[in-house]
């Protein structure tokens, strides 16, 4: 064993392997956590670096610095791809998920730890096979929907394409295995006495999120194969000259890609549950209810898939059923809006960073949530569906949702990941630029949507001019936030002071507050009991 | 809408005003398109600093925008509620005024009341939703149908019920834009319907997924490749009604604009008898001939009455 040497420094629970045994070939859940999220803060700076590029590019109409359509088309796609796949995952997921659901049931490490490791490594030459389409020929300009017939052969020459939905294979690869490392440590891994009744609710947020994965991305693994050898071995599967149909696709791609997007907010959802309770000095509020909210959330995500597709000729039968049914998602979202409230309520309320960033939370995915009941309705979506409305909506869950659920986590947990906490002035800082920027980005995209401007354009009509110029002005304001969240965490690594167990005091009841800040490399010496 | 819209100019005449005015002030282009290009009866197009859905100029969108205004009210009621109920959570039991937590975790009576409220208000979003979606799905009795293809990048337009004459339409470049039109809005031969007439309207798909889309006549459809997929539209009031391609379709997505123009429907059969030599004789496109004499109405009238 090359760990051999390092035996005689330390005791019998806490050998700590050479460098690259550690960070390469990791096989322990605390480690490839903070792979994943390392990982994900560096496709952050690709994906809103794209973003920025964007606004900057619509700040004023005309084309001002993107070549043609096309780069701009590349671009957008990326960003969604980018920010999906390779931001959002890998940190709530990959991050979060690795780092304490283990320690949360009081298990040793994940399932299958190798299996761990790989599903961290595809993600890297997945990332580099999207990040380089872009720079290959015109790039995969067909939006991150990849609809063909645009993405075909025909109208995406070259090998961009092929790359991007490569990539897109080896992160779904990546996703799936974690899922069904996920569900295995969940359900065969728990601490004596820990039942699924007892499991923290981030747990539950994480196994609902590993059945939507493990059920839904294989959809999309079978859909982009075909589109694969639509484009290069002659095959028609969505190309109507040779009996296909380009609906098809549309059908598969959704069929995974909403529950896609409850893949990206559940995490999300447990984690806000946790720093709303801890703050609030509280148990949560209808545990039960939450629990099984996640789950309805989880089932019925999988039965609404076509309200993205209101406009591609369904019968009009067809879209009542997909319209009612994606309307009663918002009862378990409303349950979960409330119970969080009631969580709050009675408590005794500590205004920490991370307790900013949940009560920001619960009021944006409010705004985001409303929206999408909205667009639920096909009659409204008939003029709002692929407008600025429809990117103002899935902005407010998901980068006003899921990011917030993200710079939440890593508030709340950074002194237990690291050892050291951050400092409290500068992390609320960081909560209102960022609270102000993206709302001030995203909230005049409603009335640029309701006024009717279509999405993935890089010119406008003139009269769109003064949104999108406070949209852009926003959008700096977020980016200035986002670098100065990296300068809280250099400060926190190196000036944080160190972080007790349990930084949080008693409202913080799970059991990562019960060992060291950091756990030692192997977490538990004995497996703890649950009462 | 009316009135949504009218408590949102209110604020923005009381806030932004000054600053919408330097911009407006700038945006000398799109301000004269829009004053001058009424010269046709109403516009639908977009406003400079507008934040509810586009003017109305006929049935369905008159039909979309009521019931928008009712789910607008719903959902802004609903938000202002958790607003309220945060921001009161917030200050009544921060830490220096309630010390102590309670322990309660839960209450039957609220989750059962917070599961069926929203089932309830849901039914009454629903019902008027269903009706919507109906009436919008296909024409019942048609006066006209008009064939719409989406092609890269431009639009092909056909009038199988007047002589099956086909032409295309595309978007005027900017250095070709004419007093009163619109940069990136404008096209050199609009869609012609008659004002009042029910048209019924096929799309087909050429190359790419394509989407008809005008918001002021409430239509929006997907053109396809390989099938033809049927809506309808109605303006009920004469004028210009402008839309853009609004699904992803390459490098020129942005720039194939929509335009409808709604005529008296004796000036649509003029403009139809001539189209149809015109375009079967292959003559470049000019002015639509009828409407060029036509006399000028009060710019904005019609479309802010609507509102």
């Amino acid at each position: 064993m090359a760990t051999a040497a390092h035996d005689a420094h330390h005791d019998h629970h806490d050998h700590t392997p050479s460098f690259v045994n550690r960070w390469l070939f990791s096989t322990n859940h605390k480690d490839i956590g903070t792979l994943y999220i390392g990982f994900s803060l560096i496709a952050a700076i690709v994906g809103i670096g794209l973003s920025l590029l964007m606004r900057m590019e619509l700040q004023q109409p005309g084309m001002q610095i993107f070549a043609d359509g096309q780069m701009w088309n590349a671009y957008v796609s990326a960003h969604g791809l980018i920010m999906v796949f390779f931001v959002i995952m890998p940190a709530l997921i990959g991050g979060f998920g690795n780092w304490f659901v283990p320690i949360m049931i009081g298990a040793p490490d994940m399932a299958f730890p190798r299996m761990n490791n790989i599903s961290f490594w595809l993600l890297v030459p997945a990332f580099l096979m999207l990040g380089s389409s872009l720079f290959i020929g015109g790039g995969a300009g067909a939006g991150w929907t990849i609809y063909p017939p645009l993405s075909d052969d025909t109208y995406q020459t070259g090998p961009a394409m092929d790359m991007a939905l490569f990539g897109l294979h080896l992160a779904g690869a990546s996703s799936i295995l974690g899922a069904a490392n996920f569900i295995t440590t969940i359900f065969n891994m728990r601490a004596p006495g820990m039942t699924l009744h007892k499991m923290p609710l981030f747990v539950w947020s994480m196994l609902v999120t590993a059945f939507l994965l493990l059920l839904s991305v294989p959809v999309l693994a079978g859909a982009i194969t075909m589109l694969i050898t639509d484009r290069n071995f002659g095959t028609a599967f969505f190309d109507p000259a040779g009996g296909g149909d380009p609906v098809l696709f549309q059908h598969l791609f959704w069929f995974f890609g909403h529950p896609e997007v409850y893949i990206m907010i559940l995490p999300a959802f447990g984690i806000i549950s946790h720093v709303i309770s801890t703050f609030s000095r509280k148990p949560v509020f209808g545990y039960l209810g939450m629990a099984y909210a996640m789950v309805a959330i989880g089932v019925v995500g999988f039965i609404v898939w076509a309200h993205h597709m209101y406009t591609s000729g369904m019968d009009v039968d067809t879209r009542a059923y997909f319209m009612a049914a994606t309307m009663v998602i918002a009862v378990p979202t409303g349950i979960k809006i409330f119970s969080w409230i009631a969580t709050m309520w009675g408590g005794s309320l500590t205004l920490n960073t991370p307790m900013l960033f949940a009560i920001g939370f619960i009021f944006l995915f409010t705004v985001g949530g409303v929206t999408g009941v909205v667009l639920a309705n096909a009659g409204i979506t008939q003029i709002l569906h692929n407008t600025y409305y429809v990117v103002g909506h899935f902005h407010y869950v998901l980068s006003l949702g899921a990011v917030f659920g993200i710079y939440c986590g890593i508030y709340y947990w950074m002194g237990k990941m690291s050892g050291r906490q951050y400092d409290e002035k500068l992390g609320k800082i960081h909560f209102w630029l960022t609270f102000v920027g993206v709302n001030l980005t995203f909230f005049p995209m409603h009335f640029l949507g309701n006024q009717g401007m279509p999405r993935r354009y890089p010119d406008y009509p003139d009269a769109f001019w003064g949104w999108n110029l406070v949209a852009s002005v926003g959008s700096y304001i977020s980016v200035a936030a986002f670098l100065f969240f990296f300068y809280v965490i250099y400060h926190t690594l190196t000036k944080g002071a160190k972080a007790a167990a349990n930084p949080w005091g008693e409202g913080a009841t799970t059991l990562e507050w019960q060992v060291s800040s950091p756990p030692p490399f192997h977490t538990f010496d004995e497996l703890p009991r649950i009462r | 809408m009316r009135h949504v819209i009218s408590a949102f100019r209110g604020f923005a005449g009381g806030r932004l005003a000054a600053f919408a005015w330097a911009l407006l002030a700038m945006m000398v282009a799109g301000g004269e398109a829009l004053a001058q290009g009424a010269a046709q009866g109403m516009v639908g197009a977009p406003q400079p600093w507008g934040m509810g859905l586009q003017a109305s100029g006929g049935p369905i969108k008159d039909a979309i925008s009521s019931f928008n205004s009712l789910v607008f009210w719903i959902i802004v009621v609903i938000t202002i509620f958790v607003f309220l109920l945060l921001c009161y959570v917030v200050w009544k039991f921060r830490a220096e005024v309630n010390p102590n937590p309670s322990r309660t975790s839960h209450n039957t009576l609220l989750e059962v009341a917070w599961t069926v409220i929203p089932v309830l208000i849901l039914v009454v979003i629903a019902i008027p939703s269903f009706r919507l979606i109906y009436y919008q799905d296909r024409a019942v009795d048609a006066d006209l149908t008009i064939n719409v293809q989406g092609r890269q990048w431009y639009w092909h337009y056909g009038y199988p019920d007047h002589g099956n004459f086909t032409f295309d339409s595309y978007p005027v470049q900017t250095a070709d834009l004419q007093p009163g039109q619109i940069r990136n809005l404008d096209v050199d031969n609009p869609l012609v319907i008659p004002v009042g007439a029910t048209v019924r309207i096929l799309t087909t798909g050429q190359d790419v997924i394509h989407s008809f889309f005008v918001p002021s006549l409430g239509v929006q459809k997907y053109t396809i490749p390989g099938r033809t997929m049927e809506t309808w539209l109605r303006a009920d009031r004469a004028g210009t009604f402008y839309g853009q391609c609004n699904q992803i379709c390459g490098v020129n997505h942005w720039f194939m604009p929509i335009v409808v123009r709604a005529v008296p429907p004796a000036e649509f059969q003029a403009w139809a008898e001539q189209a149809k030599t015109r375009f079967a004789e292959g003559l470049p496109p000019g002015p639509v001939p009828a409407l060029a004499a036509a006399p000028a109405t009060p710019t904005m009238n019609v479309a802010e009455a609507r509102r």
